[in-house]
């Protein structure tokens, strides 16, 4: 059955008010302030770990954001760890908000499609993150400006460019995750736990679990008992379980980009080193090459788990 | 009246949730400049009836055409003339009574150049002018289904349908909300009411349809639902002086019985407001008419004396 007009009708008011009330928020002030105070202390941390060890790094910008100084994490790491947080904390009352404060039929007995007030709300959320992340990234470049003394280079910038634009992929995934979760659960308390309790599973939980169910699927066998190292055939499986996690994508993703001597995700054989420079850095579109996947994964993630939510939030009878 | 009068026809219109059907198979239409009410018990298939006419839940069967369109194929073109106003309507509170109509102003296309004036006048119009200003978290409830109502007004809507619009409301408000829907008829408004509150349906509505398990049990004006539920309901006194009075009335056209209450005071029963008839019939006798009054059968009566025909009926199957 064909509907008449645009289901895109009214997406750039819906897009512009959800815009307004996230950046306005309390909530999104809190998590800001949370990203950007660890973020801050992760790359002080940075800092001093560079101004220690290093003699000359044609990269040494790009080690702002993967130097870590124990306690602390690296910067990458931290944003792994809060991009998720933040992206629920804008998504999981994304459409159960809506039905509790009533406003839901109200807004859609107007002229316009689901369609455009689901994208609508989705657009502002990541456009929100956009803004946050590109702030940050600011904050890192003009820090490392004042604090290293040196301008960053023109690959360095297109990779920190690159770094971005897959942190902006990651907390997609997880906003469509919290908007899915808002879109099947009517408790915007129970999509919160929810999306919360995957965030930490997956984070925390899988790493953990992906070698045990690896030897569940894969038995070690004589050879890998006696040597002490997996079978390959494991070792695969292992990575093949643990980038069902979109934080291990995410982790692949940033060491590829950010570290250009990376040169495989997994086990690298002899004859792949054949002819290579050892410790010479991989031009930008051969780092990009090897972490394909994890970004066309991440990507996918987000279209699918989108699609999901646009699917259940088609077919619901608008109560309230 | 031709069928192009009418503003909502439903034909055949069904919705079933599994193996509950909650919608039976409705038909009803609803004239141009008319209010009509839908009367029933909780979960008779009132709401649901509402949210199928709105597009808001599908239809598993039958059809229906508000403002002459499909709500299926043409939703856009129907929500943009017709209003809508749950029983308790829902704003964004951290907003402001302006700020909530002019974002739905925007969602209606409403142009810029108008919106303003259009937005001033609707809440003029409902009272709410004096705090335009004001976040509606500070409003009451009353004053929220004002703003409901102004959000209709602004729109132009050429039909509303009023859910409970005045459930929760004090005796005042309700009294005030009352005289803004007749207001709003007066505009040229068609509107589909649902409401408990038989003694305000009987007031405003010109028919009324009675849901009862989701199918419409009874429908037409209040005296052709008194006259097919409770029969001659139409309780005429008439206090007059002349010869063969009694015999006189007992002829009139509808009247059932002539009682002699007191002298010169006869009680009459019948199927319709007979006033005019016995003072006709007092003058043409040359006699004195000294008062004149009637007892109009109430909507409460109908609607009791319905389900209690049908307690009674059921009581007699069982036995049976």
């Amino acid at each position: 059955m064909q509907r008449e007009g645009s289901p895109w009708r009214g997406l750039a008011t819906v897009t512009l008010k959800e815009l307004a009330d996230h950046l306005s928020s309390a909530r999104m002030r809190v998590l800001e302030w949370l990203v950007v105070l660890t973020a801050v202390a992760a790359l002080y941390g940075a800092l001093q770990s560079i101004r220690s060890t290093t003699a000359e790094d044609p990269f040494v910008f790009l080690r702002l954001f993967t130097d870590a100084q124990a306690p602390l994490p690296s910067f990458a790491s931290i944003l792994g760890f809060l991009i998720p947080l933040v992206a629920i904390g804008l998504g999981f009352d994304a459409i159960n908000g809506e039905y509790s404060r009533r406003t839901m039929s109200r807004i859609l007995s107007q002229p316009i499609y689901r369609d455009a007030l689901l994208l609508g709300k989705f657009i502002a959320g990541l456009a929100t993150l956009a803004i946050s992340l590109t702030c940050l990234w600011l904050l890192v470049i003009g820090l490392g400006l004042l604090l290293l003394g040196v301008p960053p280079g023109a690959e360095e910038v297109a990779r920190s460019l690159l770094f971005l634009l897959i942190a902006l992929a990651y907390a997609g995934l997880w906003l469509a995750v919290a908007m899915l979760f808002s879109t099947l659960f009517r408790s915007a308390a129970t999509s919160a736990l929810v999306s919360l309790g995957l965030w930490l599973f997956l984070a925390l939980l899988w790493p953990m679990l992906a070698p045990a169910v690896t030897q569940i699927i894969v038995p070690p066998d004589l050879a890998s008992v006696l040597s002490g190292q997996p079978s390959l055939q494991a070792m695969h499986w292992q990575q093949a379980l643990e980038r069902i996690s979109p934080t291990q994508l995410f982790g692949e993703s940033v060491i590829a980009v950010l570290s250009p001597m990376t040169r495989s995700m997994g086990p690298i054989f002899l004859h792949q080193l054949e002819g290579a420079v050892m410790g010479a850095p991989l031009p930008l579109a051969q780092s990009l090459a090897i972490i394909w996947p994890q970004m066309v994964g991440l990507a996918a993630g987000c279209i699918v788990l989108f699609t999901a939510a646009y699917v259940v939030f088609q077919r619901q009878e608008v109560r309230a | 009246m031709s069928a192009n009068d009418s503003i909502i026809e439903a034909r055949a219109l069904s919705k079933r949730y599994g193996a509950v059907t909650a919608v039976d198979g409705i038909s009803f239409d609803v004239k141009r400049g008319e209010i009509f009410g839908l009367l029933g018990p909780n979960g008779a298939g009132k709401t649901t009836t509402i949210l199928m006419l709105l597009g808001l839940t599908e239809i598993s069967g039958g059809t229906v055409r508000v403002l002459g369109r499909d709500p299926r194929r043409e939703p856009l073109s129907i929500k943009q003339h017709l209003g809508y106003l749950p029983d308790s309507v829902g704003f964004y509170d951290y907003l402001s009574a302006r700020d909530n109509l002019a974002y739905t102003a925007r969602l209606l296309g409403i142009p810029a150049a108008e919106r303003d004036a259009r937005i001033s006048r609707a809440l003029e119009q409902v009272r709410l002018a004096h705090v335009a200003g004001k976040r509606v978290g500070t409003f009451s409830h009353g004053m929220r289904q004002r703003l409901g109502l102004a959000e209709i007004i602004m729109k132009n809507a050429r039909a509303a349908i009023l859910d409970e619009p005045t459930s929760g409301l004090d005796p005042q408000s309700t009294e005030e909300f009352l005289i803004l829907i007749q207001a709003l008829k007066a505009d040229g408004v068609t509107i589909l009411l649902s409401s408990h509150m038989l003694e305000h349906m009987q007031r405003i509505c010109d028919r009324v349809a009675l849901f009862h398990q989701g199918k419409i049990a009874l429908m037409g004006s209040v005296p052709e639902l008194a006259l097919e539920v409770l029969g001659d309901s139409f309780v005429v006194e008439v206090q007059a002086r002349g010869p063969g009075l009694r015999e006189r009335l007992a002829g009139i056209d509808g009247v059932s019985e002539v009682r002699a209450v007191a002298p010169d005071r006869y009680r009459m029963q019948a199927n319709r407001d007979v006033r005019a008839d016995a003072a006709r019939v007092a003058v043409h006798a040359d006699g004195d008419l000294l008062r004149l009054s009637v007892a109009e059968p109430s909507l409460d009566a109908i609607y009791n004396g319905y389900f209690q025909a049908r307690r009674t009926l059921e009581e007699a199957n069982h036995a049976a």
